[in-house]
């Protein structure tokens, strides 16, 4: 099979505590260096905390895997360091056509949205995303450690204990802190005895990574039931490096080993391209899904995330996008418990609120399964009516699904949230992930709200006219920034303005406050992760005290 | 009032922050209220699922219309 890519082989070095027969202890111990490990370890590095990442082999996915980048994930890979890359090397796609029987019942235009920095999602190879993550790790001094199995994990109040299966023999390893990011078949989860409740579809699909030869538009094409492969669906979507990834839905009776010889695929794929034009095949797997999750993510010190914690069907692409956001909400609570200025239960509404959006996920993937793969004679004719009503009613193409693009959950539950006392109008309520807007900075220059905001702490948004008229305003808004949780203020100025002390954005574009339907003295205070918490119409340190102390579950 | 064909779907009082929400919130009730029907009853769902929205919709003009889509797309 052809090679558009070489996988890099990460040296194994032995831990210098396995030579010195001691176990160390670490404050952050993460297993499993998929995408969603990988980002919980640089946001630790982010904050400063230092981290092991352990990993049982020694490099990255193997396969495309995960090939769709949402924007959410991508917002928070800019947020990493690595979404300039990621976004660079991936490819954008805004088409896609949708056939039933041999005809297109119709197509859309997936226009990015304007005036936000990213797009609603990108294409990309799994192994692009890590190796660009791991780089970043290296440059970050995460301690990463390739071959590395946990093979007992002992918990204690204070400590998680670790044994730790190298090349050389066993090791153990002591963790204020073990977060869990080992996959689907997580190995942590079942060494504790830990459920994951949910079900399993009885179906089978194939994939594989197809080299074309020759021209192919840059569209993603889904078909239910074509001629070519009739009673089932397919999909065909681009990938970098000229790479197409093909599903074929083969049913629960397919034998997966047959299946997957190339004798087998590659008519298949003929069949589907209708014509002679040449391609090669780089990678062919046969899978089965689940959607399930565990009851709780939080176990004492132990904290899963991504698969490990909860499984999705593929389709909407909520794997990957969901478990580097389960990263982004987790690791900010963690540097404020281990600094002391939160309690331990701030780390229960990472549960809670990646319990929320994990269920948000399955409700709508196993919907889309359902769409795509009918389980009974009335669900497939409702979904032939659909597709029939599609091709010439707008309400009929709504109802299509063959996947819904995967978007971040509005945490409109949390209890960490300070419920609206003011009218607002907008999605902006507390809960949201923030929406971007252009803005001008105090250089000149021009960027993103989304760049300028989040990261390390809270964040409180001024909207103002003038940023320079703020007069003792400005002093009270300062003195949050010495608080035991800091606040930053940020300016967000409908005219360029500079102040002493406060970062100033210009509205450039007006669109800060149209988004955030912000007036003069608006206020909004941000979480690290980007999600608004609380706003007011005018600023009231107490207030903005109280809510501070809700979040961080202070109170 | 003539038939409506753009997305229509909402519930009042609930807030939908995706466009696709209320459709899909449909069409899961939809198929949850068939599931373990064999296919005679399923049918008898849907005759009288049929006549109840019939009814409620009353205008026979646009029951006129649907019907006529519908005939469309079956034959």
């Amino acid at each position: 099979m052809l090679k558009t890519y070489t996988y890099p082989k990460f040296a194994y070095v032995q831990p210098q505590e396995q030579k010195e027969r001691v176990a160390r202890r670490y404050p952050v111990v993460i297993v499993g260096a998929g995408p969603v490990g990988l980002a919980a370890a640089i946001d630790c590095r982010l904050h400063g905390i230092p981290v092991v990442l352990l990993d049982e082999d020694d490099t990255v996915s193997i396969g495309s895997r995960g090939v769709c980048y949402a924007k959410r994930a991508l917002e928070i890979l800019d947020r990493l360091g690595v979404g300039e890359r990621v976004v660079q090397k991936g490819v954008s796609w805004n088409v896609g056509r949708t056939f039933f029987h041999e005809e297109e019942v119709f197509n859309f235009n997936l226009l990015p949205e304007p005036d936000h920095k990213r797009p609603g999602m990108i294409n990309l190879q799994q192994y692009y995303l890590e190796q660009y993550l791991v780089e970043r790790c290296v440059e970050l001094g995460v301690d990463l450690r390739w071959k590395n199995r946990v093979v007992s994990v002992q918990r204690m109040s204070d400590q998680v204990r670790l044994t730790i299966e190298t090349p050389d023999g066993t090791y153990g390893i002591e963790a204020d802190w073990l977060i869990a990011a080992d996959g689907a078949k997580s190995p942590i989860r079942k060494l504790m005895g830990l459920e994951v409740e949910g079900k399993i579809f009885h179906d089978r699909f194939l994939i594989a990574d197809v080299v074309m030869k020759a021209d192919f538009p840059a569209e993603r094409w889904f078909w239910f039931h074509p001629p070519f492969h009739p009673g089932q669906s397919v999909l065909l979507h681009k990938q970098a490096d000229n790479v197409w990834r093909i599903d074929f839905q083969l049913g629960w009776d397919a034998d997966p080993e047959a299946e997957k010889k190339p004798e087998k695929v590659i008519p298949r794929i003929k069949a589907m391209l209708g014509d002679e034009r040449e391609f090669e095949l780089e990678w062919v797997s046969v899978y089965t899904f689940q959607c399930r999750r565990m009851q709780e993510f939080r176990h004492g010190r132990v904290l899963f995330v991504g698969d490990a914690a909860h499984q999705v069907s593929p389709f909407g692409a909520r794997g990957a996008n969901s478990g580097i956001q389960d990263a982004d909400n987790l690791i900010w609570k963690l540097k404020l418990v281990m600094d002391g200025k939160a309690p331990e239960k701030l780390l229960d509404t990472y549960s809670s609120e990646r319990v929320a959006a994990a269920d948000e996920n399955l409700m709508n993937s196993t919907r889309s399964t359902d769409f795509i793969t009918p389980k009974s004679n009335t669900s497939r004719l409702f979904r032939n009516a659909v597709l029939t009503l599609a091709e010439h009613h707008a309400f009929g193409r709504a109802l299509v699904n063959s996947g819904r693009l995967s978007v971040p959950a509005f945490l409109v539950e949390s209890p960490l949230n300070t419920a609206d006392e003011d009218e607002f109008a907008g999605r902006m309520v507390p809960g949201a992930p923030m929406d971007d807007a252009p803005v001008g900075l105090e250089d000149g220059g021009k960027g993103w709200l989304l760049d300028q905001i989040g990261g390390q702490g809270f964040q409180l948004l001024y909207f103002t006219d003038v940023a320079e008229r703020l007069g003792d305003k400005l002093e009270r808004l300062r003195e949050l920034t010495v608080d035991a949780v800091p606040v930053e203020p940020v300016v967000v100025s409908e005219k360029a303005g500079r102040l002493d002390g406060a970062r100033v954005l210009h509205d450039l574009m007006h669109l800060v406050a149209k988004r955030y339907d912000a007036r003069e003295g608006s206020v909004y205070l941000l979480r690290p992760d980007q999600h608004v918490v609380a706003r007011w119409r005018r600023f009231d340190a107490h207030k903005v005290r109280a809510a501070v102390a809700r979040a961080t579950c202070n109170i | 009032m003539s038939l409506t064909l753009t997305p229509n779907f909402s519930e009042p009082g609930k807030r939908y922050f995706r466009a696709f929400s209320p459709g899909d919130d449909f069409y899961e009730m939809l198929i949850d209220a068939h599931r373990d029907l064999d296919d005679e009853k399923s049918a008898m769902l849907n005759a009288q699922l049929i006549l109840l929205l019939a009814n409620h919709i009353g205008d026979l003009s646009v029951l006129r219309e649907a019907l006529a889509r519908a005939r469309e797309g079956a034959v």
